[in-house]
C-alpha cells in the first residue's frame, strides 16, 4: 500500500495549516459560518466533529481492504452517522443548552465534507498509525479555523471572548459580527488574508 | 486624451509623406469629450449636494457638520489606507470617496455616536468598493453598503426609534414623517416636506433641496435623467394604486414622492454610474423597479424607509438587466459565435 503515500507525521503536520482543511481545501463551509458567532460553540463543534472523524478514520482505516469501490461513499456515510448519533446523544445528555444552541448542526456533521474527504484521501488507503495522525490534524486545523472565525465575531461582536468580557464596557457590539453576514465577511476577509501569507511565503521561498 | 493623439502621431510617423488631415479617420471608441472625466463628475455631485447640506445645516445645526466631517474624513482616510495595502495609485484626487463620504454622512441619522459615521465609512469604502476592485468595479453603491453594515452593526442607533431624541433641538423631538405615518397614521404637510423642516436622515428632509440638486446633476449629464424621471412616474403610479385601495389616507401619493429618502435616493444614490445600468432602457427598468421596492417596503415591511434596500437590490440585478437591454447595433444583431 506504500505508494508514497505521505507519512504518519506529515500527515498530521499537513492537518494544521499547509493543508488546512477550511482555508486551504474549503471544506466544512456550513459549521465555518453557522457556528462561529463565539467561541463556545465553536469549540463544542470542533471537538465533535474531532471525535467523529477520529472514529470514522479508525474503523475505515481497519476495514479498507473489505471496501468495495462502488459501495465505498455509502460504507463511509453509515459509519460517521453512527459516531455523529453518538456524539449528538451524549451532547444531549450531558451538554442540553449547548446542544439546542448548536440545533441541527450537530447532526449535519454527518454531510460536512471534511470528514467524507479524510476517509476517501486518507484512510481508506492507509494504516492506522497514518490514518489516526491525519485525523488528528485535521481536527486540529478545523478547530484553529473555528477559533480565528469565532474570536473576530465574538470580540466584535459581543466584546467577549469564551464569554469573559476582553473589550472595555464602552465598545459598542457590531451586532452584524453576530449575524450571518458577519460569518461571510469574516470568513471572506481571513482567507484573503491566509492567501496573502501564502503568497508572501511563496515569494520570499 | 493623450492616448489618442499618441496613437496619431505615431501613425502620421509611419504614413509618410505627412499630410494634416481635415478628416481624422480612427479607430472606435471616439471619445467626443475628453473634458468628461471622473473627477468633473464627483465635482458635480459635490456641487449639486451642496443645497442638501445647506438645509441639512439649517435644520440639524451642528449635527451635520460632525457626521458628514466624519464620514468624508473616514472614507478619504480608508480609501487611501487599503488602496495602498493592494499596492495600487492612491487616486484620492477624483473626489469618489469624498461623495461616498458625503452621502453617507447624509443618510445617517443626526444621533448616531461617532463611531457610526467611522465604521460606516470603513464599510463602505473597504467591502464597498476595495474588495471588488476599487472605483468602477463595485457592485454596490458603497454608501449604501456603508449604511446597511451600520444599520445591522448598530440597530439600536439607527432603527426608527434613534431619530427621535428627547430634549435638544425641537426637530429631533418627533418621529420622522415616515414612520408617524407608519406607526400613528398621522400626516405632515406637504409645505414641511418640501422645504425640510422635519427629522429624519441628515440629506433627506428636503424635497425642493434634492430637486434642485438633481435637476442641476441631470443638466450637468452627471446622472442620467431617465432613472429619477421613470422612479418617480413609478411611484406615483404605485403609491396612486395604493392610494386608490384606501382613499381616506390623510398620506397622499405627494407625501409618498416628497417624504422620506425617496428623491435623494433617486437623484443621487441610484444615479451612480457604476452601479446603474449602461443602456437608456436598462436606466428606465432600474428607476421603475427601484420605485416599486421602495414602495414594497414603504407599504408591507417593518421598515418605514426601503430606499437602501431597494438601491442595494436594484444594484444587484443591473447586470442581468443589462444583459437584456444590450442594443442593437448598425446593421443588424451580431451573429452568436458557434
Amino acid at each position: 500500500m506504500n505508494r508514497n503515500e505521505p507519512t504518519a507525521l506529515e500527515r498530521f503536520i499537513n492537518g494544521i495549516l499547509p493543508e488546512n482543511p477550511v482555508y486551504r481545501q474549503l471544506l466544512g463551509m456550513c459549521p465555518t459560518l453557522a457556528v462561529t458567532n463565539s467561541m463556545e460553540p465553536a469549540m463544542t463543534m470542533a471537538v465533535a466533529v474531532a471525535f467523529v472523524l477520529l472514529s470514522a478514520n479508525i474503523i475505515v482505516s481497519l476495514i479498507r481492504h473489505l471496501l468495495k469501490p462502488h459501495l465505498r461513499i455509502l460504507v463511509f456515510t453509515l459509519t460517521i452517522a453512527t459516531f455523529v448519533t453518538i456524539a449528538d446523544r451524549i451532547l444531549q445528555a450531558y451538554m442540553w443548552d449547548m446542544s439546542k444552541q448548536l440545533g441541527p448542526y450537530v447532526p449535519l456533521i454527518i454531510v460536512n465534507c471534511i470528514i467524507i474527504c479524510r476517509c476517501e484521501v486518507c484512510a481508506s488507503k492507509q494504516k492506522l498509525g497514518p490514518a489516526i495522525m491525519d485525523a488528528l490534524g485535521q481536527s486540529l486545523g478545523f478547530a484553529l479555523a473555528l477559533a480565528s472565525v469565532a474570536t473576530v465575531r465574538e470580540i466584535l461582536g459581543s466584546g467577549t471572548w469564551f464569554g469573559l468580557p476582553v473589550m472595555p464596557a464602552v465598545w459598542p457590539d457590531w451586532v452584524i459580527m453576530v449575524l450571518p453576514p458577519g460569518a461571510f465577511l469574516t470568513l471572506g476577509v481571513l482567507i484573503g488574508l491566509v492567501n496573502w501569507l501564502q503568497n508572501k511565503k511563496k515569494q520570499t521561498a | 486624451m493623450n492616448e489618442n493623439t499618441d496613437k496619431v502621431k505615431t501613425a502620421e510617423k509611419v504614413e509618410k509623406p505627412v499630410i494634416n488631415p481635415s478628416i481624422q479617420v480612427t479607430v472606435s471608441p471616439h471619445l467626443s469629450n475628453t473634458a468628461f472625466t471622473t473627477q468633473k463628475m464627483m465635482i458635480d455631485v459635490l456641487i449639486a449636494l451642496v443645497p442638501l447640506l445647506a438645509v441639512a445645516i439649517w435644520v440639524f445645526k451642528w449635527h451635520v457638520v460632525v457626521q458628514v466631517g466624519i464620514s468624508v474624513l473616514s472614507c478619504l482616510a480608508f480609501e487611501a489606507l487599503f488602496t495602498s495595502w493592494r499596492l495600487k495609485k492612491i487616486t484620492l484626487g477624483d473626489y469618489s470617496a469624498a461623495v461616498t463620504g458625503v452621502i453617507l454622512g447624509l443618510s445617517l441619522p443626526s444621533s448616531v455616536p461617532w463611531y457610526v459615521a467611522f465604521i460606516g465609512s470603513m464599510a463602505a469604502i473597504g467591502l464597498g468598493k476595495i474588495a471588488f476592485g476599487g472605483l468602477g468595479y463595485n457592485i454596490f453603491n458603497p454608501a449604501m453598503v456603508g449604511r446597511a453594515f451600520v444599520l445591522f452593526a448598530f440597530p439600536m442607533a439607527l432603527g426608527a426609534a434613534a431619530y427621535q431624541v428627547a430634549g435638544g433641538m425641537e426637530v429631533l423631538t418627533q418621529a420622522t414623517p415616515l414612520t408617524l405615518a407608519k406607526q400613528l397614521g398621522q400626516s405632515t404637510p406637504l409645505w414641511a416636506l418640501l422645504i425640510g423642516n422635519t427629522n429624519g436622515s441628515l440629506g433627506e428632509t428636503s424635497a425642493i433641496a434634492c430637486i434642485l440638486g438633481g435637476i442641476y446633476l441631470c443638466i450637468k449629464r452627471t446622472a442620467s435623467w431617465e432613472i429619477p424621471v421613470s422612479a418617480i412616474a413609478a411611484l406615483i403610479v404605485f403609491a396612486g394604486i395604493g392610494n386608490l385601495t384606501n382613499t381616506s389616507a390623510e398620506w397622499t401619493v405627494l407625501h409618498h414622492l416628497v417624504g422620506g429618502a425617496f428623491l435623494f435616493g433617486a437623484f443621487f444614490i441610484a444615479t451612480d454610474p457604476v452601479t446603474s445600468p449602461l443602456t437608456p432602457k436598462g436606466k428606465v427598468i432600474f428607476g421603475i423597479g427601484f420605485a416599486a421596492v421602495v414602495m414594497l417596503i414603504r407599504a408591507f415591511s417593518g421598515y418605514p424607509e426601503g430606499v437602501m434596500f431597494a438601491v442595494l437590490l436594484m444594484n444587484a440585478v443591473t447586470p442581468l438587466i443589462n444583459k437584456w437591454t444590450i442594443p442593437v447595433p448598425f446593421g443588424g444583431p451580431v451573429p452568436v459565435r458557434k
